[in-house]
């Protein structure tokens, strides 16, 4: 049943590609079935009448977000995002031009809810929502990854990422949800975490974890669950506990607070940094499973709370944290909700902060020290992830987000060097499988996607000899796992930054 | 007659373009914005917003990144299409404000200068494949509307002269709900009909993106969501629901 899939061949000069209209026609992922949607709260298949039922959500979201509102409207088709996305370049199917997707909403719009397109739908571009035009929605925006991207280089700074998570929003109200997605998400209610990993399995992990440390380094770093009263609470992806390479990024992170002896845990309760409610766009999904965490770190009287690698994670976390459930700083004093957790944490430390904000600030301050020979076997190079580079911050300057981790590396190894400026900071490349995509039935799409990374990649192989990309993101790693061979390289050539940190980390002094 | 009719769609083109704009604006200011979504690296103070809504509105920063051709075609309009507003309000003050004499001469060479961005504009939108695929007609209608006033008020100075004295005073007249006569050229309508009509469409077409530029999540918010909490109204009523 399964296609060979290789790897679209590298652009000799990457230009702009030929459109190849249709080519991704019908290559949308699987539709979830009718319990995966009920167990979160949608319709459990498509309802019969969707049509109004989608243009009355339509008119509900555009009067709660300001955003969508004023991204239908200003758009005049200029044309500086058309070139910019990587599903566009890697597949070539012209509706994968953020213009193009987001006009797969807009024509709608223009139709029901402006004059022009009530009065003269032809001239506008304004068509009716049939049932084909409900397949293409489900069908392209199930290949935008919400990486932002082409937000970056608009004008008017539309992000497609907002459209894409609307229309995803409504596809859901009408029982038409995503299988990937949707079942996740009733897997972090039911379980979690996102992978279903049960608490007496993931103490069971963490428990072998110790002994692995042990054995290789000779020295207990613990690995602590639901420990009331320390000091910080981890929340990290759960692809972490076990998935490869994600997991030497943990035990970096373990060795990074026993070098220093902070007291610190994670929770099963919240054993997932993940949050797919903000790729369904879902504000009630987002919330409740943010809530996850405040609720974790009300229970255990945590002082702090620091995220682990993960990318669309650190986005809802450092942006959206403080708004859905009051992690954070700020908050009115009348506002009790946000008050009765803000008053528990620590100020003098960022709520929350990234484990990178965390292990750079102790090397700032001399607290932990390294042999960086341990790291001479690679050659690095970082991968900005979506979206930490274009949708949080960390540190106290615009730009933190870059600097942090590289610094890092740097600290760590001997060998950086970094990809073409045109595709890293807030320039970066989606690695191909963000934004609900990272599923199976869609790998024609993710290898098309990766397309742009790869390339640059291979120019710093074959001028630096690079042998490591580390990036700071779950996703990230997974996907790049799975696209390395196919593009010709080492699976293992991924990595997380505090894997190069667990190398060089100096442990036995301290 | 011509004078009569003019006038009348003068108001009623000045009356669709303040009050649909009006409208528009208040609508994108009462929508709430429920989360932070600044594009990051953003700026972390409000005068740091200010001064990246400027250099985006006066500059085109986010366009320069993307792509100079398109930057520059579309800043040479835009850049000359303000001068030559500005020109004309030569017509609109008694006396002249010193710097829009100041600016005259410079406003004169912007119509055509104008005239080049968009042809520019339009051959870029009818050669280029990709951006020929995401054009509507209404998007070639307006670059014809733009260019159709440009050509207008080029003749109207450069090849056949109309009577600018008369003209202006039509307009003094004009506010002051005093309608005097209009010198009867084909060129003077033409032009004054078609500034209508885009005034008229302003507030229903893609014209919305200048107002809508300011009210742009992705530019306006600053990036200090761990110092202070955002919420808004319908966000804030999910938590004092019972069992929330």
């Amino acid at each position: 049943m399964s296609v060979e899939i290789t790897a679209p061949a590298y652009r000799v000069i990457p230009i702009i590609p030929v459109l190849k209209p249709g080519a991704m026609e019908g290559k949308g992922p699987f539709v979830a079935n009718d319990k995966i949607n009920e167990a979160i709260g949608f319709p459990g298949q498509l309802v019969e009448d969707w049509h109004d039922r989608a243009i009355a959500k339509m008119g509900e979201l555009l009067s709660k977000y300001r955003s969508l509102k004023v991204f239908m409207d200003a758009c005049v088709h200029c044309g500086a995002c058309s070139d910019k996305c990587h599903y566009f370049i890697g597949t070539q199917d012209p509706k994968n031009m953020p213009v193009a997707r987001q006009d797969l909403m807009r024509s709608v719009y223009r139709r029901y809810f402006t004059l022009p397109g009530k009065l003269f739908p032809k001239l506008v571009g304004a068509r009716d929502l049939t049932r084909e035009v409900l397949d293409e929605w489900y069908n392209y925006f199930h290949q935008c990854s919400e990486c932002r991207r082409c937000s970056v280089f608009c004008p008017y700074g539309i992000d497609t990422a907002e459209v894409t998570m609307a229309a995803r929003e409504i596809l859901d109200s009408v029982g038409y949800g995503q299988k990937y997605s949707n079942e996740i998400i009733g897997k972090v209610h039911k379980i979690g975490n996102n992978l279903g990993l049960p608490g007496p399995a993931l103490v069971d992990t963490l428990e072998g974890l110790e002994e692995d440390v042990k054995d290789a380094t000779g020295i207990d770093v613990r690995f602590p669950i639901d420990v009331k009263g320390a000091e910080v609470l981890l929340i990290t992806p759960s692809a972490d506990f076990f998935a490869e390479p994600h997991i030497d990024s943990l035990i970096g992170y373990a060795k990074v607070f026993h070098a220093t002896g902070t007291s610190w845990t994670l929770s099963s309760m919240a054993s997932e940094a993940g949050n797919f409610g903000m790729f369904i766009g879902n504000y009630e999904q987002l919330r409740k499973i943010a809530l996850r965490i405040r609720e974790a770190a009300l229970e255990l009287g945590v002082k702090r709370i620091v995220v682990g690698e993960c990318g669309h994670a650190w986005r809802v976390a450092y942006s959206f944290w403080n708004t859905l459930s009051g992690v954070g700083e700020g908050a009115d004093s009348s506002d009790k909700f946000a008050q009765l957790l803000q008053k528990q944490l620590d100020h003098r430390y960022k709520q929350p902060m990234h484990i990178c904000e965390f292990t750079w600030d102790l090397i700032e301050r001399n607290a932990l020290s390294f042999d960086k020979e341990m790291n001479d076997k690679h050659i690095i190079t970082f991968h900005d992830s979506c979206n930490v580079a274009r949708g949080s911050r960390m540190g106290d300057f615009a730009g933190g987000q870059f600097d942090i981790p590289r610094n890092i590396i740097k600290a760590v190894a001997n060998h950086f060097v970094d990809m073409s400026p045109e595709t890293i900071r807030e320039r970066t490349f989606c690695c191909g499988g963000g934004g609900g995509l990272l599923t199976d039935d869609l790998m024609e799409l993710r290898v098309k996607g990766a397309l742009p990374r790869m390339e640059v990649l291979q120019q710093v192989v074959d001028e630096h000899g690079v042998n490591f990309m580390a990036t700071i993101c779950a996703i990230c790693k997974a996907q790049f796992t799975k696209m390395m061979p196919i593009y010709g390289f080492d699976r293992r050539m991924v990595g997380g930054v505090h894997q190069l940190v667990s190398n060089a980390i100096k442990l036995g002094n301290k | 007659m011509a004078n009569v009719i003019f006038a009348i769609l003068f108001y009623l083109a000045t009356l669709a373009f303040v009050v649909g704009l009006l409208y528009r604006i208040s609508v994108y200011a009462r929508t709430p914005a429920p989360l932070k979504i600044p594009t990051t690296p953003a700026p972390t103070t409000k005068g740091g917003v200010v001064l990246r809504m400027a250099r985006e509105v006066v500059l085109f920063e986010s366009l320069f990144k993307s792509n100079l051709w398109i930057w520059s075609m579309s800043w040479l309009f835009h850049a000359s299409l303000a001068l030559v507003i500005l020109r004309h309000l030569r017509y609109f003050t008694e006396p002249v404000w010193g710097w829009v004499v100041l600016i005259q001469p410079f406003g004169l060479y912007a119509g055509l200068t104008m005239f080049l961005g968009l042809c520019a504009l339009w051959v870029r939108r009818l050669f280029v494949e990709r951006i020929r695929y995401i054009s509507t007609p209404s998007d070639h209608l307006m670059l014809v509307l733009l260019i159709a006033i440009a050509v207008s008020g080029l003749l109207m100075q450069f090849v056949a002269h109309t009577d600018v004295i008369a003209v202006k005073n039509f307009f003094q007249g004009w506010m002051r709900l005093n309608i005097q006569s209009l010198p009867a050229d084909v060129l003077l309508f033409a032009h004054l009909f078609l500034v209508f009509s885009l005034m008229a469409i302003f507030p229903i077409s893609k014209l919305l993106h200048a107002p809508g530029v300011f009210f742009s999540p992705t530019r306006n918010q600053t990036d200090n969501p761990r110092d202070k909490r955002h919420i808004v109204g319908w966000a804030k009523q999910m938590e004092s629901e019972p069992g929330k």
